[in-house]
């Protein structure tokens, strides 16, 4: 049994006793659980206070009122994201507005109690939460042990998988129904939108492949004298087609020697998604150049587009897994998003760095620097 | 003369969903109004006044739906809003909106999966139709 720490924080006493009343003699407990879980609940009638029981008993949960009477409840949030501490907090109020519940939870709060609540929906609350510090229990004690289980990238990963099927189910039933008339020419456009979902999909899937190839790459690297001029070559043709059909000249400058010790597979992966998004979000009739730098102790591979750009505020997202700048400009190009997490997470495997320079409307500049010989691997 | 067709918003930033959505929403009798993202619906929303609006959660943020459900209301607190979303299951977002006390926060008047069938699609416009009428 393991008994987690819930703090009250109301300026009600009602609700106070209330809640040490539902949750004394509450358990959870499920099969899938090692453990049960009860709780301790402690009490607090001011923000000040929470914050005073926070520093001493360290509670796992918070039940948090917004309204008290000194500080507010949204500032003992922001007291608990500021010290980055571990408590998982669900905001009881009655006094709840959109505003505040966005506020709170890109504050991190995780969840809401509308106050009066009934002992069925406190319990029923907690029990979520519960289970939640459980998985979160299981997946830092899994992390520490080597092993990575992706919770989020899974759920993620199949909203992605997901999504393209039911658009391909839903273009299929529109053609079985004749929707459109009896013109068979009139679901030419529906077809190929169908292709696209189906080829994005393909795409995502051989991204997923090069991820997990990243991901669980232990000792299998084949590293040998890589000539990365050679490899952006080979990258530059694969993706003539593409260039040619999107009216984009790739341009190759690679002055002295590029040479260094990696798994020419690996850096074709890299070329291959910095050159393909360099097409991408390139305009008609724009250019790419890749230029490979010979430095002292690495090679600097810049590639440079003259595309759709980003702002700020897109760049420092860009490098996660699933993340896709979503914006007018970027509304017909499908991918998988997975493309430059998984160009980081090589570059990183190598001791590399990879940046981004970028100006909306006038291009991107990507600049991934790779030690010649890297100490890793 | 004609009965006026009610209007009705749709908001997704998949431009497919959009098509699928004005095809199915056009064969009830609806004319339709889409946009694909939250701005471009604050932009319309400015000089029209739909009947409905159907949107999409995530859009250019994880939270553009709730906070275009919010402006919307602000703007036109009679107009019903359905939030139509793929990703109930695994955000862990479980709210019943027909509670009272979810009701005050979350704007929305009904929340619907996706791939809802189209007849009970039907169903949800045409009672949250009737109801803003009366």
């Amino acid at each position: 049994m393991s008994t987690l720490k819930i703090l009250v924080v109301d300026d009600e006493p009602g609700i106070r006793s209330g809640v040490s009343r539902i949750l004394r003699s509450f358990r959870v407990d499920y099969p899938f659980m090692e453990e049960a879980f009860d709780f301790e609940v402690s009490e607090a009638s001011t923000g000040e206070a929470g914050i005073e029981t926070i520093e001493t008993n360290k509670p796992d949960i918070i039940l948090l009122d917004n309204k008290l009477p000194g500080i507010q409840g949204i500032e003992v949030l922001e007291y608990i994201k500021k010290k980055q501490l571990n408590i998982i907090v669900v905001m009881i109020t009655s006094y709840a507005s959109l505003e505040l519940a966005v506020k709170a939870t890109s504050d991190g709060a995780y969840d809401f109690i509308p106050k009066p609540f009934t002992p069925q929906e406190l319990k029923s609350s907690i029990e979520n939460i519960t289970k939640k510090v459980f998985l979160k229990k299981m997946t830092t004690k899994l992390q520490e042990t080597g092993k990575q289980v992706r919770f989020q990238f899974l759920s993620v990963l199949s909203h992605e998988l997901k999504t393209p099927l039911n658009t391909i189910d839903g273009y299929l039933r529109m053609i079985r129904e004749r929707q459109l008339g009896g013109k068979l020419e009139d679901y030419d456009e529906i077809i190929d939108r169908s292709l696209e979902r189906t080829r994005g999909m393909r795409q995502l899937i051989l991204d997923l492949l090069d991820l997990t190839k990243v991901e669980t790459n232990t000792g299998k690297r084949n590293i040998t004298d890589t000539d990365m001029c050679l490899i952006a070559r080979t990258a530059i043709e694969t993706m003539q087609p593409y260039s040619i059909q999107r009216d984009v000249t790739i341009k190759l400058e690679c002055p002295g020697n590029t040479v260094i010790k990696a798994d020419p597979n690996e850096m074709e992966i890299i070329f291959n998604n910095l050159i393909s998004n360099a097409i991408k979000y390139n305009k008609e009739g724009g250019t790419v150049t890749c230029r490979i730098n010979e430095m002292e102790s690495s090679v600097e591979i810049t590639v440079t587009d003259s595309g759709i750009g980003m702002t700020q505020q897109e760049m420092d997202k860009l490098f996660q897994d699933f993340v896709r700048i979503k914006n007018e400009k970027t509304r017909n190009i499908t991918g998988s998003g997975l493309g430059l997490s998984i160009v980081r997470k090589l570059v990183e495997s190598y001791k590399g760095s990879i940046k981004v320079t970028s100006e909306p409307d006038k291009g991107s500049t990507f600049i991934v620097n790779i030690p010649k010989e890297s100490i890793c691997l | 003369m004609k009965p006026v067709k009610p209007l009705i918003l749709i908001v997704d930033d998949d431009m497919d969903y959009l098509y699928q959505m004005k095809i199915r929403l056009e064969k009830f009798g609806f004319d339709v109004i889409q946009a694909e993202s939250q701005k471009e619906a604050e932009e319309i929303i400015e000089k029209t006044k739909p009947s409905l609006a159907i949107l999409d959660l995530m859009m250019e943020n994880e939270d553009s739906g709730f906070i275009l459900c919010y402006k919307m209301k602000k703007k036109y607190a009679d107009v019903p809003i359905i939030i139509a979303t793929a990703v109930a299951a695994e955000t862990g977002i479980s709210f019943d909106v027909n509670d009272e006390n979810n009701r005050k926060w979350i704007k929305a008047d009904c929340f619907l999966e996706k791939g809802i069938r189209s007849d009970l699609l039907k169903e949800e416009i045409d009672k949250l139709l009737s109801k803003s009428a009366s």
